[in-house]
């Protein structure tokens, strides 16, 4: 009887649903008051050494006995020997998270969602503009043009913190900076650490020059500064082709099947989180959507 | 009457009605578990049955928007009961299944996965739109580039009795939807229920094998004929239609409608419709850890769109409002599905409207929605 | 987990105890949970007390009393987590009855000599009188939220209490709605989740003792269940039953009050 075929569909696949891969915590790395980044290795090493992702990936964590999360990978994606997560402890599985130490084993599914477009950005000029916990999924760029710098025209970082105090990587500015790529940082707020720029990101748009042809203008961050940094962009005739967003939205299965992701046609998870704007824009006034 | 020729794919035999019997035994010897409609606390479910004495013969259901009733009536049907609110999606997609459980190991976690193996369902009275709900769920759970394995294990075995429907309920629109009432593919067996006989359509080699020496006869040119007046009929008879002409750019324009904000006063948020809908497959997993924190088990469960933690994010919910939900739950089922799958996410059961407490019928707000943007 | 078993105590306030019981109820677990936590103060398990202050109180009832209005305060200032249980100390509980009547015209109906009595106009809710870290509602509460909630906070996390109505429980098990199917009146859409949807399943309506289902839209659901009340008045009633005190059931009943006045 086996042998007969029924009507129904056959697919050879044979996983488990959800089903983690084991990481180990290799080092931890404090960068605010409640904001770390985690470096993970996967316990198989062969899975290690098969494991890579492309700038604007991420995974999903798992603590178990609190649930999956996702995470926008925050390291070099040429470094194939660790895996970096910045986290921030705002909810029930990261700060599940904060409590782990070095040695400690997570769960660890992924790579899953879009890229940033680095390939189709070469020879372009980038400006990037992000905020907050908006500049890990962004470093991973950063990496990438240091790394082929010569591929790329005028590079730019406006990034933007709420102080002083929750500035992501400052110690890495300097370096960037010395690969020609023009960092520039601004706070919400000044007070006595800070001497730099005060006002928020989409503000100091005004004082860099944007090649209309020739910059793709990438942004991360608060929905809100999104927003405006994408006002700022077609303001200066950007094309909507040379905008792209990362988007951030409740996922629980990084597959595009559970469904919560869901924004308009897209599951964010599976076609985003990095979206072409023109992708994005029928729904980006929708209130509430 | 006995016939020792195996009818032909594709062909459609005539078999006594107490004969459907033998086919149903055979289904059983060969490992299935039959389900069908039948009667459980005075009302109508999907569940295990033996023969053909547990379906719902002599019943009809009496659906409008949030009533519904079964009903003993004067006919000598099994398959003119329309559905309830249960659907074939609670055994390929079941609300609940446990995925795998952790035990603490040193820093590490021990795995292990639950058993994926489920019976070998064979469905008894599929009907053409909840046909088309299970070739939704196909597109979702086996897409190319991923399967859930819980519902391939279960779905890559069943075998599919599907029924015409000759007597459509008031909240029927599966003829507005293009799915029904005539059963198009996907079966392995098509009945339908004349008033002596069952007419039936062979779909694949194992509904051929089955047939093997059992008594029927080809169907007649008669049979056949009343066999289409009774579908074309019943096409005519849906208690609810939905002009889908415009869909899904329809609602797609129209997303900033105040009427969403008005459908929001009404709507419960109770997730009713997404529970019955034959297409809905939104889940959640969830972890459930031991007192001494050493052991945890994983679960998938049935969500909702209309559920408070659905869209939330630590910045707060994506969709605070009732309103924002419903317009989220029409707009993906009759919009923003088409561009995810190809087809729209509604098959026009109506069972979002008979379950809905509210008495909310997405065919009235369709059309008034229609309305309002002329 | 800390290495130092948290303390618990658990206390009474006016109530029927059954929230009590569902902890004592928990058989299997009980040794399980004795591991895990100390029981420093449980009168209804255990005439040994420890002295506080408590990691964790958990409190059954609700004030009804002047004393108990100071004791509370008292629970409060020696606890370091205060866990409201059960829909009396969540909401008031069925005794909340009185807070729409006249308290001392009930106890005359009542008691032969009520001047003896001592007690407040209301019964309310714990966090009316105290901060509440965690309400668990239900009457009594499922003694697995009890658990779920007490591996939660040893574990500082947020206990996973679905947030949903019991609709979702309904169709998850399988019942079919007693409202559609039977017209029978049920506060289920507008109710949390959390009992296992146990009424639906024995063919009755929910009477929301799991306490409103806080997305929910009551007033639509009473608008539903006045045009099939089995007798005048029947959704006020419902509404204004075991969670009647909980703000949103509180305004949709007082709301389809008014509406009856304004049309007589």
């Amino acid at each position: 009887m086996a042998a007969l075929q029924t009507t129904a569909i056959s697919i050879s696949q044979t996983n488990h649903l959800l089903e983690p891969n084991w990481a180990e915590i290799t080092a931890i790395t404090n960068e605010t008051s409640d904001v770390s980044t985690y470096w993970l290795k996967f316990v198989d090493p062969s899975m290690q050494a098969g494991y890579s992702f492309k700038p604007g990936q991420f995974n999903m964590i798992y603590v178990p006995g609190f649930g999956e999360s996702a995470i926008s990978i925050s390291s070099d994606s040429e470094d194939r020997d660790k895996i970096g997560h910045t986290i921030r402890f705002v909810g029930n599985v990261t700060r599940a998270i904060s409590r782990l130490k070095i040695g400690d084993i997570v769960g660890l599914r992924g790579p899953f969602g879009s890229p940033w477009p680095v390939q189709e950005m070469e020879g372009k000029d980038i400006f990037i503009a992000c905020g907050g916990i908006g500049l890990p999924p962004l470093r991973p760029v950063i990496y990438h043009i240091m790394h082929h710098r010569e591929k790329y025209g005028k590079v730019t970082l406006l990034y933007g913190a709420r102080t002083s105090g929750d500035l992501m990587y400052p110690t890495e500015y300097d370096e960037w900076r010395k690969a020609d790529i023009d960092a520039q940082i601004t706070v919400d707020r000044g007070d006595a650490n800070w001497s730099g720029r005060v006002g928020v990101v989409p503000m100091w748009f005004y004082q860099f020059r944007l090649d209309a042809r020739n910059t793709a203008v990438l942004t991360c961050g608060p929905e809100i500064m999104i927003r405006f940094v994408i006002y700022e962009a077609l303001a200066r005739r950007i094309p909507l082709e040379n905008i792209f967003v990362s988007l951030e939205r409740n996922m629980k299965c990084g597959q595009g099947s559970c469904g919560h992701c869901q924004l308009g046609p897209y599951f964010v998870c599976k076609d985003g989180p990095v979206f072409r704007f023109d992708a994005l824009q029928p729904y980006f006034n929708v209130e509430e959507f | 009457m006995a016939n020792n020729r195996r009818p032909e794919i594709g062909s459609t035999i005539a078999i006594q009605k107490p004969v459907f019997n033998i086919i149903l035994r055979r289904l059983q010897e060969n490992g299935y578990q039959i389900i069908g409609p039948r009667v459980k606390n005075e009302t109508l479910v999907y569940g295990s049955i033996e023969n053909m004495d547990e379906l719902p013969y002599g019943y009809i259901t009496e659906q409008k928007a949030g009533a519904f009733r079964l009903i003993q009536a004067d006919h000598k049907h099994y398959f003119d009961a329309i559905p309830g609110a249960q659907s074939w999606k609670q055994f390929l997609f079941p609300p609940c299944v446990d995925l795998f459980t952790l035990r603490k190991n040193g820093n590490g976690w021990e795995i292990s996965n639950s058993k994926l193996d489920s019976p070998s369902y064979a469905f008894i009275g599929v009907r053409a739109c909840e046909l088309a709900a299970i070739q939704i769920q196909d597109n979702i759970f086996m897409r190319p580039d991923f399967a859930d394995p819980t519902y391939r294990e279960r779905r890559q075995r069943v075998f599919i009795v599907s029924v015409n429907c000759l007597a459509p309920a008031g909240t029927c629109f599966c003829a507005s939807m293009g799915n029904g009432p005539r059963v198009k593919d996907g079966y392995d067996l098509n009945l339908t229920e004349l008033d002596d006989v069952f007419l039936l359509t062979v779909g694949s080699e194992l509904a051929r094998s089955l047939l093997d020496g059992i008594e029927y006869e080809d169907a007649s040119a008669f049979m056949l004929t009343t066999a289409e007046r009774s579908i074309e009929r019943a096409a005519q008879q849906m208690g609810r239609t939905l002009d889908t002409n415009d869909l899904p750019e329809l609602v797609l324009k129209n997303l900033d409608s105040p009427h969403w904000k008005e459908i929001g006063e009404r709507c419960l948020s109770c997730g009713n419709c997404t529970q019955v809908c034959p297409t809905c497959f939104c889940w959640d997993a969830v972890d459930q850890m031991s007192l001494d924190g050493k052991t945890t088990s994983r679960t998938r469960v049935w969500d909702s769109c209309f559920n408070p933690g659905y869209s939330y994010l630590a910045g707060g919910n994506t969709r605070p409002t009732i309103s924002s939900r419903y317009r989220q739950w029409l707009s993906h089922k009759l919009g923003t599905w088409k561009e995810q799958y190809g087809t729209l996410g509604c098959v026009g059961c109506g069972r979002c409207i008979t379950w809905c407490p509210a008495e909310i019928d997405l065919t009235e707000e369709i059309a008034a929605l229609r309305k309002e943007t002329r | 987990m800390s290495s130092h078993k948290p303390t618990v105590a658990v206390h009474k306030f006016s109530s029927c105890d059954g929230c009590q019981l569902s902890i004592l109820n928990m058989e299997d677990e009980l040794l399980d949970l004795a591991s895990a936590i100390d029981i420093a103060y449980f009168l209804e398990a255990t005439r040994a007390e420890k002295p506080g202050p408590y990691d964790i109180a958990i409190v059954e009832g609700s004030i009804t009393t002047p004393h108990e209005m100071e004791r509370i305060k008292e629970i409060r200032s020696e606890s370091k987590t205060l866990v409201a249980l059960g829909t009396c100390a969540t909401a008031g509980g069925i005794q909340a009855l009185r807070n729409f009547a006249n308290a001392d015209d009930l106890a005359s109906i009542v008691y032969a000599h009520p001047d003896y009595l001592h007690f407040l106009k209301t019964a309310t809710p714990i966090s009316e009188h105290v901060s509440v870290d965690l309400e668990l509602w239900g009457c009594p509460v499922n003694k697995a939220q009890v658990i779920e909630v007490i591996v939660a906070l040893l574990n500082h996390r947020k206990p996973n209490i679905p947030p949903y109505s019991v609709c979702m429980e309904c169709k998850q098990r399988g019942t079919i709605c007693v409202l559609v199917d039977k017209g029978i009146p049920c506060l289920g859409p507008a109710t949390q989740a959390g009992c296992g949807a146990i009424c639906p399943a024995n063919g009755r309506g929910c009477y929301g003792c799991f306490g409103p289902y806080r997305e929910g839209n009551p007033k639509s659901l009473s608008t539903t269940l006045q045009n099939i009340e089995r007798y005048p008045g029947e959704t006020a009633r419902l509404f204004r039953g075991i969670s009647g005190y909980a703000p949103s059931f509180r305004k949709t009943a007082d709301a389809i009050s008014a509406n009856v006045k304004e049309a007589k």
